[in-house]
């Protein structure tokens, strides 16, 4: 049975990493993840862990040892925030062009300048196209439980690639809060042993990671988009299991009182609790309000998203990074792209917010819902702002 | 839901106060969070941690702006922090002083519910070190009735380890000693 502990998520995290049986682990420390690789890097010195725990010199060295060993077959783990993201990014295409399933736990953090270690989106989105499966998790059980399963995903024959559950720094990984830690023959049931499909093997060599000249790049493009996108199924699959199990059920977009609502707000990580609140309380008010939350983030989950929007009047879609002189945040982009494709045309407004480690509260969603309802009805020009900019 | 801020100084103790608080309240079945003031920390500089705690399912993210309660771990804080920031009507402040309820409003201006312990001398006495926290949990529990304060015990022996006894012995000191304003 599933233990409920008070822990820091961070710690948590590493607690369920520590369970995966992981055989290698390379990492660098960064604020605001730092307190995850710490926690692994004691259970293997104190004999808790039987790993490898690569303590490199940069972030860089971070993914490129986890790719050297995950090519190898070994179980691997790392994790990161902002400008130690930036620098592995390079090594981070690699890995999911070589089909390698690294996990990675990102604790989101801004992205400089100016110098800012808070929350946001701004690495989540700068790292967008690498080719990972990524999710996003809203409180601490959820990190734990997408961290299982991105491991699950990550190492399934039918998917192969390396995957990311994104946390928001500070917000979650510095917090103490209610968690029900799984317990080794709950992981070990869930988490079968990890078989590589290909390994680099002295005896049997094989070539990874050659030159893909103009002939085949494109291809081997194309069959990179297919693998990311035929990641569903399993992932879907994967949660499925998970909820039979643990009695958890997780979905690629949530919703929270969509039914009949009218104007949605659409959310991606710790802020939709927030949000979820803040809903409860326009709702309360008789206000036709719901929520939509983005889980998975790559493969981007479209129909799900259009299944959940579909019949609202407006929507304001909330991005935690700027797409600098964009038509909006990069979220919305999306959203505002999958609206197209599928023939739907709420009003839309987006607002940045939550940026560089601002608070997003209550009465900012309930003030976000009369803007974007204000603007609709006056039939002003959808765009974006940033939610409380001084001028 | 019952949100507490504490104001302490920078290897004080006050985050690990703000944390104790939290493992208690769920291992007593409640729901709670606890988190710092996030960033950069330094010793001695004025420092904040908070924590909330619920019977039902916590489900803010929001930093803690209405503090029902403040507690206090360092009374020289009173000068240069407003610690009743935020604080409603009927809050309450627990502070760590010599002085009686009287003589604190005459000097620092808290118009709130005060209650009050000398929790620096009986540190001293107990631990044979200046560190308020565990010590200001016990001032806490007197003063609000959310939980029992032996439910600290567990988590302090866990932290604290071979420490633990003294931290408890002051903390359940403070327990008695602490005064509450009607």
């Amino acid at each position: 049975m599933s233990k409920r502990v008070g822990m820091e998520v961070s710690i948590a995290a590493a607690e369920v990493v520590g369970m995966t049986n992981v055989d290698v682990i390379a990492a660098y420390p960064i604020t605001p993840q730092t307190h995850i690789v710490e926690h692994l890097s004691e259970l293997v010195a104190d004999g808790q862990l039987d790993a490898e725990f690569v303590p490199v010199e940069s972030e860089h060295s971070a993914m490129s040892t986890c790719v050297g060993s995950s090519a190898a077959g070994a179980r691997t783990f790392t994790s990161t925030s902002s400008q130690g993201y930036a620098l592995m990014s390079e090594i981070c295409y690699i890995a999911a062009a070589l089909r390698l399933p690294i996990v990675m736990a990102v604790a989101n953090r801004a992205i400089s300048g100016p110098i800012n270690i808070w929350n946001d989106h701004a690495d989540m989105m700068m790292s967008r196209d690498t080719g990972w499966v990524q999710t996003v998790a809203e409180n601490g059980q959820e990190v734990i439980d997408l961290l299982l399963h991105a491991f699950r995903v990550a190492e399934d024959h039918r998917v192969l690639l390396p995957t990311i559950v994104n946390l928001d720094g500070f917000t979650l990984s510095h917090m103490i809060e209610p968690m029900f830690l799984p317990e080794q023959a709950e992981v070990d049931r869930y988490l079968p042993p990890y078989v590589p499909k290909l390994r680099l093997d002295p005896a049997k060599p094989i070539t990874m990671g050659p030159v893909g000249m103009p002939d085949v790049y494109t291809e081997a493009r194309k069959a990179q988009d297919e693998a990311l996108k035929a990641s569903k199924p399993v992932i879907l699959e994967a949660w499925k299991e998970f909820a039979d199990q643990f009695g958890r059920q997780y979905h690629p977009v949530e919703t929270y009182q969509t039914e009949g609502a009218e104007h949605l707000l659409l959310t991606m990580g710790s802020i939709s609790e927030t949000a979820m609140t803040a809903v409860d309380a326009m709702r309360a008010a008789g206000k036709k309000v719901g929520l939509a939350r983005i889980r998975l983030w790559r493969p981007f989950p479209a129909d799900e998203l259009l299944a959940a929007v579909r019949g609202a009047k407006t929507l304001s879609v909330i991005d935690r990074a700027p797409a600098f002189s964009g038509g909006c945040g990069p979220v919305c982009c999306e959203v505002k792209s999958m609206l197209f494709d599928g023939g739907c045309s709420p009003y839309v407004w987006n607002y940045l917010a939550g940026l560089g480690g601002r608070d997003v509260t209550v009465e900012d969603f309930a003030d976000m819902v009369a803007k974007t309802s204000a603007c609709a009805d006056r039939g002003e020009p959808m765009g974006y702002e940033f939610l409380n900019a001084r001028e | 839901m019952i949100e507490i801020r504490f104001h302490g100084r920078g290897g004080q103790g006050a985050v690990t106060s703000a944390e104790l608080t939290a493992l208690a309240a769920i291992e007593e079945g409640k729901f709670a969070q606890a988190f710092p003031s996030f960033g950069p920390e330094r010793r001695g500089a004025p420092v904040m941690a908070f924590v909330r705690v619920s019977d039902k399912q916590i489900r803010t993210r929001e930093k803690v702006y209405n503090p029902g309660i403040v507690v206090v771990l360092d009374p020289s804080l009173l000068k240069i922090v407003n610690v009743e920031a935020g604080l409603g009507a009927d809050g309450l402040v627990v502070l760590n002083t010599k002085l009686s309820a009287a003589e604190v409003r005459k000097q620092t201006g808290l118009k709130a519910r005060l209650a009050l312990v000398d929790a620096a001398t009986i540190a001293m006495e107990e631990m044979r070190v200046p560190i308020t926290n565990t010590t200001m949990l016990g001032a806490l529990l007197k003063a609000t009735d959310f939980m029992p304060v032996e439910a600290l015990r567990a988590p302090i022996e866990k932290r604290f380890g071979p420490i633990a006894a003294k931290n408890i012995k002051a903390c359940m000191r403070a327990y008695q000693e602490t005064i509450v304003e009607g």
